[in-house]
């Protein structure tokens, strides 16, 4: 079968990434950690395992990081080299697996929890919190956080992966594929939603609108009762789309504590050395964005004891000044759970939210696996070109 | 404006230009300065001793009273006056009258209501040194605090419903004395105390969209929605507290030494006002930004006292509206289809700061469009053509809440209505807003609210409105649109004026007011 195969590892990536600039450059030069490979179909051999032929397959962010180096080594243990990465898949069931008959279209909770590993339940696992498994070492499957980081299942960017049972929903006959792919980023949205814990009429900022600040603001707007949505987007598709998510105002990165200060009446205060920050400011803040400067922005304009949320994956050296001055609750959130507050699976709520949200067009492009330099390209520059969501169209390859 | 006609100046913000016009372009210019009161120490005090339906000024005052003191604001008159000031020579009297009778409970508050507060230099301006010294440093000379809750006295409602909510000092005076500027026909009246020490409570009956969407004009006090409910709060308010007041009108003379030019036709330029005008306007074009800001703020006009009134509000005020009108009123025959107005460096609400993109709107639309009796000079949904270079530039000093006005509310929505009733509320109860009014130099956080307010009429009014020179996006956002040139201007709004339409050029400032019949 065709897949797109990452065969560097991270760590020696890094020094290529030092060298290579910016994407294009690495991704068309001899460093580029991925390629475009004929190899085996992944196995299906155990109970409760199925093989998939991917549909659509979306380009997440933390894709993107694997592929740039911008990842941290943080997560270099817990990848099998090499993988086919793709973890936002819409697909079509090859085999029965189970109660689902071959031909389901399903989509996919990527996290290799003990359930698909074949072992006894952790801690995590065994209370629903899914997305915290321990044993993602382990078991009867190669390392990997996640389905798309794990040598032996394959990923959404090759034609054919298998998946377990317990990973799988089935797609509601109504729903396009077009909305269908985008099921596992809407779950980690809904995940962050309810993680925030926004009580009813609570100001909310959301600091970022990429597909991960887009989802959140929508799922912040469906599942809770969040007063002001305030939220940072850099262009004009996204402040456009970020009204239609549900934001009551957008500000501009440069605008933030202006419009936070204003949409919460708070103080703003200009020490004489270092960045501004809000006496008072958001109840709940998301980073939606994982940078140094939208995680120091968000901890300064949230109030004294709100509640910061990294939905991004962070960098490092941010200022942690204001978590102890403003005694603020910090808090990260990662893929979805399978029990949530509102007691069901992220994935079924995100169903639901994909099926009824003004969610057309969100998937800008589409591009076949052997055109993956430019659709890596393209999801690089979603932003700056208007597009949410790249997606490939692995049918077509 | 014919064949012979020398291109005429029109003033640009921090500088000016000189505009050729169309052929057929009608020029109105202000009346010339009337001849000043000769001495003006003996006008104030005949004014005093012989008020108008009042008792003489030393007849109200006895020992042991309470007197309050207070006087226009900083925004009063454009360009600042050379010293001394008429506000300073009037107190001074006042003064020297209330320690005669052997009152020692005095107190100066600068009536600037939800304006800036002014600095203890500005005070001192229009004080004077003598009378800053003695009070100032004592607290017994001060702002007035619209949103000091503790010092501030709810008088009642006015039938319509309206609270009068003004300073409690002068609420509990014995006698209020009130010292005024009146520049244009708006100012004075009731408009002074009623409006200049009440709180935002008072204030929102009339400072709102509807009320001043139909006031035509604000220059004339009889047709003015906003006027008639100052003048109903007037009511409740002199109930209440015996107020004197004092009225003072002041002529066109503006611009002297080597601006002199700015105030003469420019038919009538000598060879040597020539010469300054362009050692001026070379000086400036060439000059640093900074360096033309300063020029210009430094402007101290020589002003003469036309007349000065004093007693009792209401016919004090007719005769202050009878000396306004002597000094501005210019017959205008017929509406015409565009209306061109050059917008100058200074307003109301940029003194010693910077005009930014909505106080200059303000001056063009609010001030100049308003500046009528009877009809506004341009015909309905005819356009007017203004120039300033609206540049995005504000002072984070003197206008927090205008910058946040500016990107927050009007990348919303230009319409005064909606902003009202979307936004006022929270920008007027912002705290950080208060603060900043009460304890720094801000104006009020509901103050750029108000400056829109008094542009409802023209934009409600005007088929189109083109910035000529203009920063185009400061422009759009306000609604605008912008052209590089008169002839763009006009060839953007030949499609509602048509290509031949009729131009009135209103040579502002000195100021003017059109009497449109
Ligand atoms: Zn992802
Ligand atoms: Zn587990």
């Amino acid at each position: 079968m065709l897949a797109l195969e990452m065969y560097r590892s991270p760590a020696k990536y890094l020094a290529a990434k030092a060298v290579g600039g910016r994407i294009p450059g690495i991704l068309t030069g001899p460093a580029a950690p991925l390629r475009l490979v004929t190899i085996n179909e992944p196995k299906a051999d155990r109970d409760g395992w199925a093989r998939i032929r991917p549909i659509l397959s979306g380009i997440c962010g933390s894709d993107l990081g694997m592929v740039t180096g911008s990842t941290k080594l943080y997560f270099s243990a817990m990848v099998s080299m090499p993988f086919v990465p793709g973890h936002e898949v819409v697909g079509e069931l090859l085999d029965d697996c189970e109660d689902l008959p071959k031909g389901t279209r399903v989509v996919m909770d990527s996290v290799l929890t003990c359930a698909a590993r074949g072992v006894e339940p952790c801690v995590g696992c065994s209370s629903g919190n899914t997305n915290r498994c321990d044993r993602i070492t382990v078991g009867h499957v190669a390392p990997g956080l996640q389905t798309g980081f794990c040598h032996d299942t394959g990923g959404g960017w090759g034609n054919v992966m298998v998946a377990h049972r317990s990973q799988l929903y089935a797609v509601p006959d109504g729903l396009s594929d077009e909305r269908a792919v985008l099921t596992e980023p809407l779950a980690c949205a809904v995940h962050t939603a309810l993680k925030a814990k926004v009580e009813p009429g609570q100001s909310v900022l959301v600091s970022g609108a990429g597909a991960v600040g887009l989802f959140a603001t929508l799922a912040l707007r469906e599942l809770t009762q969040a007063g002001r949505i305030t939220v940072v987007a850099k262009h004009a598709r996204q402040r456009e789309l970020a009204r239609a998510f549900g934001a009551s105002d957008v500000v501009a990165p440069d605008e933030v504590f202006r419009g936070v200060r204003r949409a919460t009446g708070a103080f703003r205060l200009t020490p004489e050395m270092g960045r501004e920050f809000l006496l008072g400011g958001v109840d709940v803040a998301v980073d939606a964005v994982g940078s140094k400067d939208s995680i120091d922005t968000v901890l300064r304009v949230t109030k004294a004891g709100g509640r910061v949320v990294l939905s991004g994956m962070p960098s490092t050296g941010a200022d942690l000044s204001p978590v102890w001055f403003r005694e603020l609750e910090l808090t990260g959130t990662y893929a979805s759970a399978l029990a949530e507050p509102n007691d069901k699976p992220a994935f079924e709520t995100a169903l639901e939210i994909a099926a009824k949200a003004p969610l057309d067009g969100i998937v800008g492009a589409r591009y076949p696996l052997y055109r993956w330099r430019e659709a890596l390209d393209h999801a690089q520059s979603a932003g700056r070109l208007g597009t949410v969501k790249v997606a490939f169209d692995v049918r077509a390859s | 404006m014919d064949d012979r006609t020398p291109p005429l100046l029109v003033h640009n913000g921090e500088g000016f230009l000189l505009e050729r016009f169309p052929l057929g372009t009608r020029v109105v210019y202000p009346p010339e300065a009337l001849p000043p009161v000769r001495d003006v120490e003996e006008a104030i005090q005949n004014a005093l001793l012989n008020p108008l339906e009042s008792e003489p000024l030393p007849e109200l005052l006895r020992p042991g009273m309470r007197l309050t003191i207070a006087f226009d604001d900083i925004s009063l008159p454009l360009p600042p006056m050379k010293k001394p000031d008429i506000r300073q020579r009037i107190i001074e009297a006042v003064l020297t009258m209330a320690a005669d009778a052997g009152v020692d409970d005095v107190e100066l508050i600068s009536a600037n209501a939800l304006h800036r507060r002014l600095t203890p230099n500005e005070l001192r301006e229009i004080v004077g040194e003598r009378v800053f010294r003695s009070f100032f440093p004592d607290g017994k000379l001060y702002n007035f605090d619209a949103e000091d809750t503790e010092n501030l006295t709810h008088l009642g409602q006015t039938k319509h419903g309206e609270d009068v909510e003004i300073s409690k000092r002068a609420a509990e005076s014995d006698l209020l004395v009130y010292v005024n500027v009146n520049l244009v026909a708006m100012d004075g009246g009731h408009k002074s105390t009623s409006i200049g020490l009440a709180s935002y409570k008072s204030l929102k009956h009339h400072h709102n969209s509807h009320t001043m969407i139909h006031s035509r004009s604000f220059m004339d006090h009889k047709a003015s929605k906003m006027h008639h409910s100052a003048w109903r709060m007037g009511a409740v308010l002199t109930e209440h507290v015996k107020v004197f007041q004092i009225e003072t009108t002041l002529n066109n003379d503006i611009f002297g030494g080597p601006l002199e030019f700015l105030q003469k036709r420019e038919w009538e330029w000598s060879i040597k006002d020539q010469a300054a005008m362009l050692a001026a306007k070379r000086g400036l074009d060439l000059a640093p930004a900074k360096m033309r800001h300063r020029i210009f703020t430094d402007v101290r006009s020589n002003y003469g006292l036309t007349g000065i009134h004093a007693g009792k509000i209401e016919p004090v005020h007719e005769k202050t509206i009878e000396n306004v009108h002597r000094q501005h009123l210019v017959e205008v025959q017929g509406q015409s289809d565009v209306a061109i107005m050059g917008v100058p460096f200074v307003g109301p609400y940029n003194v010693n700061s910077v005009m930014n993109p909505i106080l200059a709107a303000c001056m063009g639309l609010g001030y100049y469009f308003n500046s009528y009796r009877g009809n506004p000079v341009v015909r309905k949904d005819g356009a007017v053509i203004l120039y300033h270079p609206v540049d995005y530039e504000f002072s984070q000093l003197h206008h927090p809440s205008y910058v946040d006005f500016f990107e927050e509310v009007l990348s919303e929505s230009t319409d005064p209505a909606t902003i009202e009733a979307k936004f006022e509320k929270q920008y007027a109860e912002d705290p950080w807003y208060i603060h900043l009014y009460r304890t720094s130099y801000a104006y009020h956080g509901v103050h750029p609210f108000y400056m829109w307010y008094w542009i409802s009429h023209a934009l409600d009014h005007c088929g189109d409105i083109v910035w000529v020179g203009a920063n185009r996006k400061a422009v759009e956002r306000m609604g605008f649109r912008s052209a590089s040139t008169l002839q763009d201007a006009l060839e953007m709004v030949s499609h509602s004026v048509g290509r031949s339409p009729s131009i009135t050029y209103l040579h502002n400032p000195p100021h003017l007011l059109a009497d449109v019949r």
